[in-house]
């Protein structure tokens, strides 16, 4: 994985969570401050906002294309910037170097969740961040069979600045020593390692790696097709009627399509959104009617799925929350597979046709 | 000539068999005592620890100087340096009239002079590396640690 991200190391964990857990307590403690993109995951935004705020680390969330309101919230003890290549479910795509740039200039590290882009799509490395992290749960294994994460150190970042005391004096939990001076720029991966995520537990099991690399040897071949196919079902989506919205980067603005050029030139991911006319109820009647796409909360697998984010992925999130991360009560997710795409297409339409039926009986 | 590449690195480690470390430590949570056990465990090199305050670290003697140390064991092949950056030029000066092959500085021993002197004067220079990372990197060690070694191998491990 180190390598594929253009990485100095990489640890493997028990989940993405986990590996975003590891990233933060080897920089942040009691009376730290973390600044967060508002357009994550929703697993994130708790454990940011809620656990993590239990242990004394406060997290600020910015919409993550509002660089001015991001610069603007970093405070002297901030100690990690957080976003996601592609946001989750709302499919924002981040200005990497700009945010970098923020990040740098106030002397702390980019960390960025790229579970959406895979390196085969996106190297955050090469824009800039210092650190990234995969939910290798999704595109990395490729099959819904295991729960795994990932925690790369691009090894640029000096933690020795000053403004990181947990690396750089010295650590009673580990006989002493101080990180920095005796591993270099491998201060970072080594306390993550042998410090962290020892004392976290959260390391990935042995079958559960050996079944991610099955996924990740195929990884090329299937982004091509994932890609490829997101592109043809969200075209098909975008000319229906019953389709309100489509929030594929195809058809986003003009910046979010010049930054999926920039970051995405090989395509933009294969999981986004779009909206039902009719709201809640379409959205459950829609799903209910689906033969080929499966109704889960993953992302990533080779087979295709679909979900509904307000009563599943963020339904711990208040409307408010919700409405923040991108979300909308008639929003749909999609994570396009590798099937035939006529297959998926017809499956789709006779989703909406339903949706259409439901409409006239209850009107 | 400073060595800046990996295989130039990896050649010098494969061609050296001699190693006088300056600063070795006998305190098991300093940098230096790792090093000096993992080059010793390796079995391939001999490691002399330097350094006046001692009288040996796990039985092997230390030597006040490098010039103490050639008088016995002749020109090292590499001269391994955990020093204060302020205090390196003389350990260059010493290294390059014992004849030494190689300067190796770790992490943090930086000294621009320091580095030139041993430069001009014929040596192969490493600069803000370690020793037993370097070593590691080509022998497994670095790639079970989840460090990337830049290795991508289908051999399991022996």
């Amino acid at each position: 994985m180190a390598s594929l991200e253009g990485g100095l190391g990489a640890l493997a964990t028990a989940s993405g969570l986990a590996a975003q857990l590891c990233g933060v307590l080897s920089l942040a403690q009691a009376g730290d401050h973390l600044l967060c993109s508002q357009n994550v995951y929703g697993g994130t935004i708790t454990q940011l906002s809620v656990t993590i705020k239990r242990m004394g680390i406060e997290t600020t969330f910015v919409p993550v294309d509002d660089l001015a309101a991001m610069r603007a919230a970093v405070r002297p003890n901030t100690r990690l910037l957080l976003c996601e290549t592609i946001g989750n479910p709302s499919g924002t795509i981040a200005d990497l170097h700009a945010l970098a740039s923020i990040a740098h200039d106030h002397g702390i590290p980019l960390l960025v969740d790229n579970t959406f882009a895979s390196p085969y799509l996106c190297r955050p490395i090469e824009h800039g961040a210092d650190l990234v992290v995969q939910s290798a749960t999704k595109f990395l294994c490729g099959h819904g069979t295991t729960v795994g994460g990932v925690l790369v150190d691009s090894g640029r970042f000096d933690f020795g600045n000053g403004r990181f005391p947990l690396l750089s004096t010295e650590s009673p939990g580990y006989h002493g020593k101080v990180f920095t001076e005796t591993f270099g720029e491998y201060a970072f991966l080594m306390r993550a390692r042998a410090e962290v995520l020892r004392d976290v537990g959260a390391q990935l099991a042995p079958m559960d790696a050996w079944l991610l690399l099955q996924g990740i040897e195929t990884l090329p071949i299937r982004m091509e097709r994932h890609v490829a196919n997101a592109r043809l079902v969200a075209n098909y989506l975008r000319g229906h009627a019953d389709v309100a919205w489509v929030a594929h980067p195809d058809f986003a603005d003009a910046q979010q399509r010049e930054l999926a050029a920039r970051y995405l030139p090989r395509g933009a991911g294969a999981v986004f959104t779009f909206g039902l006319r009719g709201g809640r109820d379409a959205g459950r009647r829609f799903i209910d009617a689906l033969e080929l796409w499966s109704h889960l909360a993953n992302v990533g697998d080779a087979k295709s799925l679909v979900i509904h984010p307000a009563s599943t992925t963020h339904s711990q999130l208040s409307d408010d929350e919700m409405r923040n991360a991108g979300v909308a009560p008639e929003s749909v997710r999609l994570s396009v597979g590798l099937e035939d795409i006529e297959d998926l297409i017809w499956d789709l339409n006779n989703g909406l046709r339903a949706v259409a039926a439901g409409a006239t009986v209850s009107a | 000539m400073i060595l800046a590449t990996v295989a130039q690195r990896q050649a010098l480690l494969e061609r050296a068999h001699s190693i006088a470390m300056v600063g070795a430590s006998s305190n098991p949570l300093r940098p230096s005592f790792t090093v000096f056990s993992y080059l010793r465990t390796k079995g391939r090199y001999s490691v002399v620890p330097i350094n006046p305050t001692l009288q040996a670290i796990d039985g092997i003697a230390a030597f006040a100087s490098l010039r103490d140390y050639a008088a016995v064991h002749g020109a090292p092949d590499i001269v391994d340096v955990f020093r204060k950056p302020s205090e390196v030029l003389a350990v260059v000066d010493e290294a390059i009239a014992v004849g030494a092959k190689a300067i190796w500085f770790q992490y943090g021993v930086i000294n621009d002079e320091a580095i030139a002197r041993a430069d001009a004067a014929g040596l192969d220079v490493v600069i803000d590396k370690c020793l037993k990372v370097e070593s590691a990197r080509f022998d497994g060690g670095l790639a079970t640690s989840g460090l990337n070694s830049g290795v991508i191998t289908s051999r399991r491990k022996q």
